[in-house]
């Protein structure tokens, strides 16, 4: 359980005249323990924001905190990630429990008894079969039939994948986990599973996470707060149902109207109102 | 234990036909380089005095040189110097390469930088230019020749190893092992190289084949092995001189040179091409399709059509796609759309949608293959046009000569597809690419076709569209491009559009825009609209009528704001997976258990009884009708009381929470029923 | 400075930043005139060390073990090579951009004189064979991607790409002394040596374009394969434009600009290619004169050599880009 928490942060990418601000002065706060959405449109940022936090693109200014201090770069990794694409983010020459395993500290880290799911809790290397089993019982705990750890990405389907992603992404021992779109290359029918996989792993760990979506109705299920971004900058932000039911910012109106509900109809344009 | 198969297609493409008879070849003239100059020596460099400069004969097949040596083993014996300098000019290379390929990624931004320059500069100039170079350096001789070839390859490996590291390296499973924590060298030799292994090999086959070419021709030249030693291109040199007197002098040490780049570059082509795939025959298809159809005749009834609503538009009844090799994607579709009427094409990916958009417009070619009872368009026979002939062999009676017929097509039905980037000619102005249609269809002058092509883009609501119609796809932005698109498709004032996922590909304010025009326009010139989507929401909105498919049928019609009266299980059981603004958060979503159908393996039941938890043995031995009830709401399935006495959402139990659904059939609600 | 949503709502119809459509072009002419530059200065730099990079005495190599030491002193001051390095390289430069190649250390001729007489013979050769093989190969290409598109006629595809693999694997010096052979010594129907007349030049032009042929149609009939696969072309059907619009206006265009990248590679190729040719064919270009000189360790013939063959390929590079430029407006975004 931990906090994560964004000051003030800017990314920028290129140099010079034709430098692109991707994020501009985002201030977030992922309380320990609770589900924050983000969501945006293309060109947002939250991707970028993402990326920024797990250490794959540095701000060009601001602080990303963990529990109040800078997130560490060696030893275990407390930020983990699960990308979007499930066909990707699985190196198809590694079984996946050796994706699994990867991931797995050098040094199991000695934890206490909040963070229940540690199996093992005493220091020192890890042999390569202790490391098999602890991922088998992480495939277990995504819900994934017994013997997936031995078969090759490309014999498992999109849904499976990301539940792969996901135990890869638990075997970091993480504090915080980051969503980024994970569900937007799922079949809705599949789409379902894996959301109800999350919301179970997040309550019973009590994980913090920053959940993507550019889907509302999806966020809305899975947050507990929500923040809205457009153009590289946070316009609205606060607890899931305020911001969803009574949004304060223009933006954030035209979001939610622009999400199709089911019952109504949509009017065609009027003629005449050109921009 | 390990059970499963490595990825090895490098080992699955070497057994191809190519791939064997290359690599014999190949294995053949490394033995013959290997045992050669063991064997043969003695003959190749016996003086046979008496016969010098002698042609073929008997005894010297290839004939004698002016020492009387024999030019035969001459030849087989010179395989060593060849094909070893050839190999160890390539080893050099590699290894060079990958050194100067990898050395920006170990020694920081600048030095990287500098290196990366020289190497882009370098590859500009080809090999036997640097090869020519270097040798002026590292002298004429073998070993000078052997180290010129092999740096002067040296620049394109690196750039190959670059560029095969950086592609491997934007992906994202690079990015989650960092994220994890693995070390670079890790990451280098776990990840990287062995992704980027297949190609390097196949590329360094072919390269050293190539530098045995360049070690043969350096060698003619004079600058490369030097007598007495000889290789094939020294001896094609020496043959050269005598080609009037003597011609197999110089053909034979040709022939040995082009035999042996041969088998090298083959083999390497058979390694590439395993790395893509094959297109399987055509078999006895068209029969298989009729006897299908004919099956089928007696069983499907005829929808109601709606004639108080307006002329029936589009007709389509019984269609059928299938691909060679038993792939059935489309089984038996049958629909209508009315003028001024939008219908819905509903499914999830594997359900036939954008085949059968795509068949109804006649763009499906070899190897697909098509046939409906019947489809016409405004009263007219659309299955004599395009590829994939109908049911029956030659034209109906009546019906349109080919050129007609695509312009009737081109002027009546309108398509909009999904991803406007690539639906668009990336090399051609989107004004031109408007224009030609009112060109080639309405006959208007190319000023004509521009200004309504113009116009076309002013309906669309895009604004100066003068100035849009001379920029590139690449200058618009997501949304406009797909206006353009639609601004297109009603570039001939068509009767139907046919949209095939036209806003999946955009953002959710833009995609309630694109919308609401796709719906003017349709109201403005009272078209048709056959709007296909994974998104049932989405199509509720939009469409008067929803057709909902999987596995290749039509499962339930009924009308768009009518849903909640849905009856299939597989529509009951999507509308309760998607979520909504409304879905309560205490419970967990609905899931549907199972897989989807895959149209090379179905079952001969019903498609969904495998995912249906009022499945019976009557619905798994057969497939059920599409059946209309009184309002014309129609659905494909046996147990239609039971599946509305019963909530969708109730049939997910809690164990099940978490388990992946694909593992797991279907809970069974109803009992088994005779 | 945040916009309304009123105007966010028309993100979609924004038109992009006032840029002129010439700026775009302008930054890339620029980019690419660096480029140049810079690989100008590289080849020069590269040719200037020759003489340098070599062990031992360059002209005590050149003129031989037994020319007198005063001799080898005179060349030596002739040639500059006592001086400090960076000032030879100054006079290098200047002697370039004055158009002084050095002088022959064999014959005591100027370079340029040397490279004068012969660099037509070889430009002829070069050009004639690559307009030949474009000529050829383009239509051939396009045609037989058509022919065998969606895996028709797999009979055809089988036998092009197996003759087109064969006919690359020759190279050039081989196919010419088999054409010599059948054309000259059996058939007697072609002259084989020396650049006379219009006959003469059948032989080495068909001996450096075929292999290129070979390659090209290949590669071409590939891209048109991936080009018909592509949306757009699903599109210009879905528009029911006839075959050869399709074929011609959308497919070729696309198909050649993946080509032409590998075309100007193979055009490089070829201007290494005259060297082999020219020996062959006793035809009277460089490739002839920068092997005896290679032979007889002439460095500054060498030099100017390599400086010609090195200026031709990067003028080939330029105009392959020039034409990716015109042909596919996307290509001078790219690199920024």
């Amino acid at each position: 359980m931990s906090e994560l928490r964004f000051e003030n942060v800017t990314v920028r990418y290129g140099t010079g005249r034709h430098a692109h601000v991707a994020v501009d002065g985002v201030d977030l706060v992922v309380p320990s323990g609770h589900v924050v959405g983000l969501v945006g449109e293309s060109g947002s940022g939250k991707s970028t924001l993402a990326r920024a936090a797990v250490g794959l693109v540095t701000p060009a200014s601001g602080r990303i905190l963990l529990d109040d201090k800078p997130v560490p770069t060696r030893g275990r990794r407390p930020l983990q990630m699960v990308f979007q694409d499930p066909y990707a983010s699985l190196d198809p020459r590694m079984t996946t429990g050796e994706s699994i395993a990867e991931a797995i500290p050098r040094r199991a880290a000695t934890r206490g008894a909040e963070g229940g799911y540690f199996s093992i809790t005493e220091g020192g290397k890890l042999s390569s079969a202790c490391r098999h089993a602890e991922a088998e019982r992480l495939a277990e705990l995504v819900g994934l039939p017994p013997g997936t750890v031995d078969k090759f990405p490309a014999e498992l389907s999109g849904g499976q994948r990301q539940r792969v992603a996901l135990a890869r992404a638990l075997a970091g021992r993480p504090d915080v986990i980051i969503a980024d779109e994970i569900t937007s290359a799922l079949d809705v029918s599949t789409q379902g599973a894996v959301l109800n996989l999350v919301r179970e792993l997040q309550r019973e760990l009590r994980l913090s996470m920053l959940f993507i979506s550019h889907n509302l109705a999806v966020v809305r299920y899975v947050a507990d707060y929500v923040a809205v971004m457009y153009q590289g900058r946070v316009v609205e932000h606060g607890p899931a149902e305020r911001v969803l039911l009574d949004p304060g910012h223009d933006y954030t109106r035209e979001l939610l109207a622009a999400v199709p509900r089911p019952g109504t109809k949509l009017e065609p344009e009027t003629p005449g109102v050109t921009p | 234990m390990a059970a499963s198969r490595r990825p090895g297609t490098l080992r699955k493409a070497a057994r191809t036909p190519l791939g064997i008879a290359s690599g014999i070849l190949l294995g053949l003239i490394l033995l013959l380089a290997i045992l050669a100059p063991v064997l043969w020596t003695s003959q190749a460099n016996a003086l046979d005095v008496v016969n010098m400069q002698q042609g073929p004969s008997a005894k010297h097949w290839l004939g004698t040189n002016l020492l009387g040596q024999d030019l035969f083993y001459q030849v087989l014996v010179a395989s060593r110097l060849s094909v070893g300098l050839a190999l160890g000019a390539t080893a050099i290379g590699v290894s060079a390469g990958l050194v100067l390929g990898t050395a920006p990624v170990i020694l920081g931004r600048r030095v990287g930088r500098f290196i990366t320059s020289v190497i882009n500069v370098a590859v500009a100039f080809p090999a036997l230019l640097l090869a020519l170079f270097f040798a002026v350096i590292f002298g004429i001789g073998a070993q000078g020749a052997l180290l010129a070839i092999g740096f002067a390859s040296a620049p394109a490996f690196a750039r190959l190893v670059r560029t095969l590291s950086a592609s491997v390296a934007g992906l994202d499973y690079i990015a989650a092992a960092r994220i994890a924590g693995v070390s670079r060298f890790r990451l280098l030799t776990r990840h990287v190289l062995p992704n980027i292994g297949e190609p390097l090999i196949v590329n360094a086959t072919i390269a050293a084949g190539d530098a045995l070419l360049s070690f043969a021709g350096l060698s003619f030249l004079g600058l490369g092995v030097q007598a007495p030693s000889y290789d094939w291109g020294q001896l094609l040199n020496d043959g050269l001189q005598h080609i009037y007197t003597r011609p197999a002098w110089a053909l034979g040490p040709g022939v040995a040179v082009v035999i042996a780049g041969l088998a090298f570059n083959l083999f390497g082509e058979a390694l590439a091409v395993g790395l893509g795939n094959s297109v399987p025959r055509l078999g006895k298809l068209r029969s298989a399709l009729a006897a299908a159809a004919a099956k089928s005749k007696a069983v499907i009834p005829q929808p109601p059509s709606r004639t108080a609503a307006g002329d029936a538009m589009l007709h389509v009844r019984d269609l059928r796609v299938a691909f060679p090799g038993g792939v059935h994607p489309v089984r038996g579709v049958s629909f209508t759309v009315h003028r001024g009427e939008a219908v819905g094409l509903v499914g999830e990916s594997g359900s036939g949608k954008s085949l059968t958009a795509l068949a109804v417009s006649r763009l499906l070619e070899d190897p697909a293959q098509v046939a409906a009872a019947e489809l016409t368009l405004l009263g007219q026979d659309l299955r004599t046009a395009g590829g994939g002939a109908g049911t029956g062999r030659g034209r109906a009676a009546g019906a349109m000569p080919d050129r007609e017929l695509r312009r009737f097509l081109g002027t009546k039905a309108g398509l909009v597809f999904q991803d406007p980037m690539t639906s668009f000619n990336p090399v051609k102005r989107i004004g031109p690419q408007l224009a030609e249609v009112a060109a080639e269809h309405h006959g208007l002058s190319a000023r004509q076709a521009r200004e309504r092509a113009v116009d076309r883009l002013r309906a669309v609501r895009i604004p100066r569209p003068e100035h849009r119609a001379r920029q590139f796809p690449h200058e618009l932005s997501g949304g406009m491009r797909q206006r353009a698109m639609i601004g297109m498709a009603v570039m001939g004032e068509p009767a139907l559009v046919i949209a095939d996922e036209p806003t999946t590909a955009l953002d959710v304010t833009v995609q309630r825009q694109v919308l609401r025009l796709l719906k003017s326009i349709q109201a403005a010139g009272d078209m048709g609209l056959l709007f296909i989507s994974h998104d049932i929401t989405v199509v509720s909105q939009v469409c008067d009528r929803v057709l909902v498919m999987y596995a290749g049928k039509i499962v339930e019609t009924l009308p768009a704001d009518g849903l909640a009266d849905a009856r299939h299980p597989y529509t009951r059981a999507l509308l309760a997976a998607v979520p909504s603004m409304e879905t309560p958060r205490e419970e967990p979503l609905a899931v549907i258990p199972g897989r989807p159908a895959n149209p090379a393996d179905l079952p001969v039941g019903c498609a969904f009884a495998a995912r249906c938890a009022f499945a019976s043995a009557k619905c798994r031995a057969e497939d059920p009708a599409l059946v209309a009830d009184d309002s014309g709401h129609e659905v494909a399935c046996w147990h239609v009381d039971q599946v509305l006495a019963v909530e969708p959402t109730a049939a997910v139990p809690t164990d099940a929470l978490i388990a992946d659904p694909e593992s797991v059939s279907a809970p069974q609600i109803a009992g088994e029923t005779a | 400075m945040m916009e309304t949503p009123q105007a966010a709502a028309a993100t979609d119809l924004a038109v992009t930043p006032a840029t002129p459509s010439a700026s775009p072009w302008l930054r890339f002419a620029a980019r690419r005139l660096g480029q140049l530059l810079a690989s100008a200065l590289v080849l020069v730099t590269a040719s200037f060390l020759i003489i340098h990079l070599i062990p031992g005495d360059p002209v005590r190599a050149a003129l031989g073990l037994n020319a007198s030491q005063e001799l080898v002193n005179t060349r030596r001051a002739q040639l500059g090579l006592n001086d400090p390095l960076w000032l030879q390289y100054a006079h290098y430069l200047k002697d370039l951009f004055t158009g002084h190649f050095g002088t022959s250390i064999s014959s005591g001729l100027p370079v340029s004189q040397v490279i004068g007489q012969r660099l037509p013979a070889t430009l002829e050769l070069a050009g004639y064979s690559f307009v030949v093989a474009v000529l050829v190969s383009v239509p051939i290409g396009l045609i037989l991607g058509v022919l065998t598109r969606n895996a028709r006629r797999r009979g055809l595809e089988l036998g092009a790409t197996t003759v087109s693999v064969m006919a690359g694997a020759i190279p050039g010096f081989v196919l010419s002394s088999w054409l010599i052979y059948l054309f000259g010594v059996t058939l007697h129907w072609l002259p084989v040596a020396d650049r006379s007349g219009f006959t003469s030049y059948i032989l080495p032009i068909a001996a450096m374009a075929l292999g290129p042929i070979a390659v090209l149609i290949r590669i071409l009939r590939l891209e048109v394969l991936a080009a018909l696969r592509a949306d757009y072309v699903r599109t210009a059907r879905a528009k029911r434009l006839p075959d050869w619009r399709v074929y011609l206006l959308h497919v070729l265009p696309n198909a050649l600009t993946a080509t032409l990248t590998i075309g100007g590679l193979l055009l490089s190729a070829m201007v290494a290619g005259t060297v082999l040719v020219e020996n062959v064919f006793a035809w009277p270009g460089l490739g002839q004169t920068i092997v005896q000189s290679i032979v007889a360790k002439d460095y500054p013939v060498v030099q100017g050599i390599v400086l010609v063959y090195g200026t031709g390929v990067l003028l080939v590079n330029l105009i392959v880009d020039v034409a990716l430029a015109l042909l596919d407006p996307r290509s001078t975004i790219r690199e920024s």
